[in-house]
């Protein structure tokens, strides 16, 4: 490749979601986007996009982030009508600009539920899930020595199954999704990871309980199966993990 | 919570309710069928035959009926309430025509069931209330004359989408919502709930249309 291909930009168009504070109407506002490359990745793209709006003297977009490697679930952006940007298991700080072409027109929202008030521009409280992990999702257990390795046996398709399920990253996309803006994947994920394994067996059916109590005081939706949580999840985690959570539900009616 | 104010427990509730509806589509699909073979009537003299089971069946029906729709209403508003704001590009992945439409092909299998009540049961329709009063007359005679009139036949195959759209997405769901599936099940049950609502459709359909196209006469 040649030296003058390596340094091609791309302008964009960016229909950015501007709103002061949580009262705010907010608006969207056009920005141009230009001297972007393949390799920068969508929050660089924003950052590039804010450095030209500080030195104007205007406003940065804010936007959450923070470890930018697509682990700590801190970034929340709806592009182009998808969280996250619709990449398969991609959060949009590994989105990277390769995926657009030069001239494209992009929309940038921030998370849309009840449950998650718009702080400003892109950024959301998403302090609703963590109430919800405070209902329930965790395993009481007496603190002292460290146990023995293998004191308590967990089978590998059980060890594998709690994995897979603990892989959420709390990012919020399942309920940004969700036409009925239900977390229920989120919620489904935790219940499911605990109700496999023996320490978090004891607190099975109080937790379903009261994680579901507080994901409706929360102000969430009801899930009714469109299944679009999973594609929309940065970390794929499955809704068979919401049907443990039915089945979890209806298990604690009888215990 | 309450189960019947949880999230979980009404959807349990709806997919139960949803389910026994869908064995009485089945059954209703079968009975219907008898028509093809000429047995209509003396099906119809069967089930008449039944006395207070009949009305025992009917009233189980209602409630299935009323709790289904019951909960569907309140579900789909507390649903709207939680997303105040649409996006402005909304690119759905995964959300199909019936997963999204089940409030509108519910609503409008209540109004086809009191429409279809009216007429074949109860007989207060024009084109059929020649047949008021006979328990069960000749119904063979009396559904191939309705379904000569083109734009019944078409308020039925209509209905009968808005049934295939309904259980298209419903079939499945039950299973989901009972926790009766996991990754590997959920296409399978997914493929069959979904083969069952085509041929609903066209089961369903097939009675209107042969009559229509004069097949049956």
């Amino acid at each position: 490749m040649s030296a003058h291909n390596e340094h091609k930009t791309m302008t964009l168009t960016l229909i950015v979601w501007r709103q002061k504070n949580a009262n705010d109407q907010g608006k969207f506002d056009t920005y141009v986007a230009k001297g972007i490359t393949e390799h920068h990745s969508f929050l660089e793209m924003l950052d590039v996009v804010n450095e030209d709006l500080i030195k104007g003297g205007k406003e940065p977009i804010m936007f959450d982030h923070d470890c930018r490697e697509g682990i700590c679930g801190m970034c929340s952006q709806v592009v182009n009508g998808v969280p996250h940007g619709g990449q398969e298991r991609t959060t949009v700080c590994q989105l990277h600009m390769r995926k657009f072409k030069d001239g494209d027109t992009i929309y940038i929202e921030p998370w849309r539920a009840k449950a998650f008030p718009i702080i400003r521009d892109l950024v959301t409280d998403r302090s609703a899930l963590d109430t919800i992990i405070q209902a329930g999702g965790y395993s009481s257990c007496h603190t002292g020595g460290v146990p023995d390795g293998n004191a308590i046996l967990v089978s590998k398709p059980d060890a594998d199954y709690a994995m897979d399920a603990a892989e959420c990253i709390g990012c919020g996309a399942c309920a940004a999704a969700c036409p009925n803006s239900a977390a229920m994947l989120f919620t489904s994920a935790k219940v499911a990871q605990l109700a496999v394994l023996p320490q978090g067996k004891p607190e099975a059916s109080e937790r379903v309980k009261n994680m579901l109590d507080a994901h409706k005081e929360c102000g969430f939706g009801n899930c009714s199966n469109h299944y679009e949580c999973q594609a929309a999840c940065p970390k794929g985690i499955n809704v068979k993990f919401i049907a443990k959570l039915n089945r979890e539900y209806l298990k604690a009616q009888f215990t | 919570m309450n189960f019947l104010k949880s999230s979980v427990g009404r959807k349990v509730l709806m997919a139960i309710t949803g389910q026994l509806m869908v064995l009485f589509v089945v059954v209703h699909l079968l009975g219907n069928s008898t028509i093809f073979i000429g047995l209509i009537n003396s099906y119809a003299e069967h089930l008449h035959s039944l006395g207070p089971f009949v009305w025992l069946f009917r009233l189980v029906l209602l409630a299935m009926v009323l709790i289904h729709a019951f909960f569907g209403i309140q579900v789909t508003l507390e649903n709207r309430a939680a997303t105040p704001q649409k996006y402005a590009v909304n690119r759905t992945l995964k959300v199909s025509l019936a997963s999204s439409s089940m409030i509108w092909t519910g609503l409008t299998l209540v109004l086809f069931i009191v429409y279809h009540l009216c007429h074949f049961t109860a007989r207060l329709t024009s084109d059929v209330a020649s047949y008021a009063g006979q328990v069960p007359g000749d119904v063979y005679k009396m559904v191939l004359g309705s379904f000569q009139h083109g734009l019944i036949s078409f308020v039925y195959v209509a209905a009968m989408c808005a049934l295939c759209l309904h259980l298209y997405h419903g079939i499945q769901s039950f299973f989901q919502t009972m926790g009766w599936n996991n990754d590997t099940s959920l296409p399978l049950i997914s493929c069959i709930g979904r083969a069952l609502a085509v041929i609903f459709l066209l089961g369903y359909s097939s009675i209107p249309v042969f009559i229509l196209t004069g097949i049956l006469s």
